[in-house]
């Protein structure tokens, strides 16, 4: 465990730096073949329509594991995350042109706890408008 | 279609052993788009105190996802996969996951429930390495929606 965040320098507040990924039809299909998840609303505009989405979707768990990239890379050691929960509130409508969805995600410390933890709130939006819902993490600093 | 509540507390089958390859670690990496060294490279990971490559936090889903196959597709279960969207998720990790582990992952229904009209399927896997070593608590919950359309 390396982590180049020192647990006596952090404060409940303090913000993570703030980031933005896009994703685009193609991350869907790589996702999609690299976990194994090859639920049709990933892929087919024909059957999300069919089942009342307003298209294409991303997984919720490439939104989630897009979002965790913003307290892995302030924490530096992807094997400090020891929790990690979200609800997934609003698909993400991943549309079939060159823009794609960008998910916004800030994050901030929420609690200093015992072990030299903490744990980390995540807000992701899509347009302004929130797609998970009391994201939470928590991490092992030195 | 309402769920099978009779699922409800059944331990299910684990799968046979998965062997954690550092080029499936690399190929989740690229699939969430994230360039972390430590994915890919031994010596990055080994900067980092780790002796083999350590997978993205949410990796165990390739496990955890394929675990529970043998309960979302049970047709005596009655849930319509295509209806289904991702209600919440969550996992409590023990250990980073490394290349090279053996993981043995055993699912399980913790709760079936409806909500506006909606079923909803909690699922839980338990993740150990061969030795028995905690790895992880995956939980997740399916939402099928009611609103899947009816060719007429």
């Amino acid at each position: 465990m390396t982590t180049t965040v020192d647990f006596d320098q952090v404060e409940v507040g303090t913000q993570l730096p703030s980031r933005d990924y896009r994703l685009q039809r193609v991350d869907l299909i790589r996702y999609a073949g690299a976990s194994g998840d090859f639920n049709v609303i990933h892929w087919s505009d024909r059957v999300a329509r069919d089942v009342g989405l307003p298209g294409v979707i991303a997984h919720g768990m490439l939104t989630m594991a897009v979002a965790a990239r913003t307290v892995t890379e302030w924490v530096g050691d992807p094997g400090a995350v020891t929790e990690y929960s979200t609800r997934f509130t609003r698909p993400v409508e991943v549309p079939d042109d060159d823009e794609g969805a960008s998910i916004e995600v800030t994050g901030v410390v929420s609690d200093k706890l015992d072990g030299r933890r903490v744990r980390v709130d995540l807000t992701a939006s899509v347009r302004g408008e929130k797609v998970l819902g009391a994201a939470r993490l928590v991490v092992q600093l030195a | 279609m309402p769920l099978d509540e009779a699922f409800v507390g059944r331990v299910f089958p684990a799968r046979e052993p998965y062997l954690v390859s550092r080029e499936k670690i690399r190929e989740f990496a690229d699939a969430i788009g994230d360039p972390n060294p430590a994915y890919r490279s031994v010596e990055a990971a080994a900067a980092l105190g780790y002796p083999d490559i350590v997978a993205p936090p949410t990796f165990v889903v390739v496990l955890s996802r394929a675990a529970t196959e043998v309960i979302i597709f049970d047709p005596d279960l009655g849930l319509d996969y295509a209806s289904v969207v991702h209600g919440d998720q969550a996992f409590v990790l023990s250990r980073p996951v490394l290349a090279g582990y053996v993981l043995v992952a055993t699912p399980s229904v913790e709760k079936i429930r409806t909500a506006a009209g909606n079923d909803l399927l909690s699922l839980a896997v338990h993740i150990v390495t061969d030795r028995g070593e905690e790895v992880a608590i995956v939980r997740s919950t399916l939402v099928a929606r009611s609103t899947r359309q009816v060719p007429a």
